[in-house]
């Protein structure tokens, strides 16, 4: 039984990991109606910015939020710079861009920083929680429960935040009311930097700092974006949750699988939900109109 | 979801047209001298690059002419190239046979990924590839497939000797024989490329890229078509993969992983998404870049090809092909 209850709060705790990447996802998602690959590989650039300040002396919570900062800027920079000129070009073109800005991120980091693997600090008391769960997993719940809170409350409480809802929902009449469009999708994309960020911050004292730690982590956050259906902000973090506590109890009572084949499940979960609810859990249809 | 690759205008120029002999017949006579010409590296590159412009080439046929995304190219290319280290290390069969089979196996692993994978439009599929080319690395090094894999260690393949007949007469190298041979297979896969495209087939494939309901209400079973062209386009990388096993002498999964897929990606966008011989073109790009850009800066490479990417996108959305093209007509023009 406690193991079982170890793998449930480890499976949460790594689920809001994946919650925060699955909410970044869509709202990029519903901004520009791509999938952004190359969330994960600027979550990792941000985590090396926040590494490289802590290496440098700034106190740890001060690094922290200087990355978020530091991360909203990129964000909203890449959009202005290179997804503005590319607003109504092809699936193909967002697609190269993408796999683009992979390229640039996983490389520069490495260029910067060497490959080598790195310890990442952790704000929080090690040790552990009844003997269940690392008091690192239970900092980073409440940091990300925090953060979507925060996300929640910005969307459903302040102007800009309903603002960027309008845009998203119908840019047209948005544009008509006085909405500035174009800079709610800048603005869209600087958040969604800036959550990825924290997600790679708060992982990277579980998985290592390297240029190549998000690409599973990532896979996991596409997971839970479309088992909770990639249309819906609180489908996609209730997904980060499910997928989070399905991987660990899969890697653990299923032996076949242990840790070793742990993004074939991933991998399997998206194929499957796509193929039998293709809208995900609680996503609406979308019908084309020729 | 009408137009995902701007480039319909030149599909129908291509459409029944005839193999331009004369343009062909001395890049063939050129190819074929080039590994008596230049050394045992430049020849084993050269060997390096058709391979890649032969995965290119599936790709392209994927994405250029069909308007299917696929991330995950890789997963074939490692498809291929274990099933050719595997019937040569374990079964000992020769290697020749091998490369046609890695491609069928392909063929079969891509039509059947390609089935479910129909449902799934354009972003999705490139979402559902993208974690099957991530997966794969782990699969391959999984303890439960290690006895036929060999798991992290990865197999070793050997090649059987030059034929003693052309050693003897012609004093050919390994190196040497094995261009010709991919070289052959090269040009074997283009001329079926060219022909597939140039078909009733290949009309339907274009059609359902440019408007696929439109296609579908002309009577082209839009799923058949696309679930064949997933299984052509894995054949093309797994051919290409079973010769890279033979080439390199090696398969281990650390060479199959996600970076493969962008590499193939790259070649693919920079030669030219709707150009059959731009995929030569895509070869020689992300297999000499590197060395370039490592002279630069180590380590850097992948940077540089993510801003070409960019530029390419933003500069010549055609590729190299296109920028050819283009610079053909002017020059027209001005004759």
């Amino acid at each position: 039984m406690d193991l079982f209850l170890q793998q449930i709060l480890t499976g949460i705790a790594n689920g809001a990991i994946y919650a925060c990447l699955a909410l970044a996802v869509v709202m990029i998602y519903q901004a520009i109606d791509h999938f952004n690959f190359a969330q994960g590989e600027m979550a990792m650039f941000s985590t090396y910015i926040c590494w490289a300040m802590i290496a440098g002396g700034v106190p740890y919570w001060l690094a922290f939020f200087a990355t978020i900062v530091v991360s909203f800027v990129g964000g909203l920079a890449i959009e202005r710079i290179i997804f503005k000129p590319l607003h109504n070009a092809p699936v193909l073109s967002h697609v190269v861009v993408f796999i683009g800005l992979i390229a640039i991120f996983n490389s520069s980091a490495g260029a910067i920083w060497d490959h080598n693997i790195k310890t990442f600090p952790s704000p929080f008391p090690s040790g552990s929680f009844g003997g269940l769960i690392g008091l690192h997993e239970v900092g980073m719940f409440f940091v990300t429960l925090i953060l979507l809170l925060g996300i929640f409350c910005f969307f459903r409480f302040t102007r800009v935040g309903m603002a960027m809802q309008a845009a998203a929902a119908n840019p047209d009449s948005a544009e008509l009311v006085g909405i500035r469009v174009g800079w709610m999708l800048a603005l869209g994309w600087g958040l969604a930097a800036a959550i990825g960020a924290v997600a790679g911050m708060m992982i990277a004292p579980i998985v290592f700092l390297d240029p190549n730690m998000m690409l599973g982590i990532l896979l996991y956050g596409f997971a839970a974006a479309i088992v909770g259906g990639i249309t819906s902000p609180g489908g996609a973090v209730a997904g980060g949750f499910l997928v989070g506590i399905i991987e660990n109890l899969v890697g653990t009572y299923i032996p076949a699988i242990g840790s070793e084949l742990k993004l074939t499940v991933a991998l399997v979960l998206i194929v499957t939900v796509l193929l039998f609810k293709p809208n995900g859990l609680f996503g609406k249809t979308i019908v084309t109109r020729v | 979801m009408a137009t995902d690759v701007e480039t319909r205008l030149d599909s129908r120029l291509t459409v029944g047209e005839k193999i331009p002999v004369k343009l062909v017949i001395p890049v063939i006579v050129i190819g074929a001298i080039i590994p008596f010409v230049l050394g045992g590296y430049a020849t084993f590159q050269g060997t390096l690059i058709m391979i890649y412009a032969i995965a290119i080439l599936g790709l392209n046929l994927l994405t250029g002419f069909n308007g299917q995304f696929s991330l995950g190219h890789s997963a074939f290319y490692a498809i291929g190239a274990y099933t050719a280290a595997i019937l040569v290390y374990h079964l000992d069969w020769p290697v020749y046979v091998t490369i046609p089979i890695g491609g069928v196996v392909c063929f079969f692993a891509g039509f059947l990924f390609g089935l479910p994978a129909l449902r799934l439009e354009g972003l999705y599929l490139a979402l559902a590839t993208f974690a099957l080319g991530v997966a794969v690395p782990q699969i391959l090094k999984s303890s439960h497939l290690e006895g036929l894999t060999g798991g992290v260690q990865g197999l070793d393949v050997f090649r059987p000797d030059v034929p003693a007949f052309l050693v003897d007469n012609f004093g050919l190298t390994m190196d040497q024989w094995w261009y010709l041979i991919v070289f052959v297979v090269m040009l074997l896969m283009f001329w079926v490329a060219w022909n597939l495209i140039n078909s009733r087939t290949g009309r339907a494939m274009m059609a359902i890229r440019d408007n696929p309901i439109a296609a579908r209400s002309m009577g082209v079973n839009a799923s058949l078509y696309k679930s064949l062209t997933f299984g052509v386009s894995a054949f093309y990388t797994g051919i290409a993969g079973a010769m890279a096993a033979i080439i390199i002498e090696f398969v281990a999964p650390d060479s199959f992983t996600f970076q493969l897929s962008i590499l193939l990606f790259i070649g693919m966008v920079v030669g030219g998404t709707t150009s059959i011989w731009g995929a030569v073109f895509g070869g020689m790009f992300i297999l000499l870049i590197p060395n370039f850009a490592e002279e630069i800066s180590t380590g850097l490479s992948y940077a540089i090809f993510g801003v070409i990417l960019i530029l390419v996108i933003y500069v010549m959305p055609s590729g190299f092909a296109g920028l050819v093209n283009l610079l053909r007509a002017r020059i027209k023009k001005i004759m």
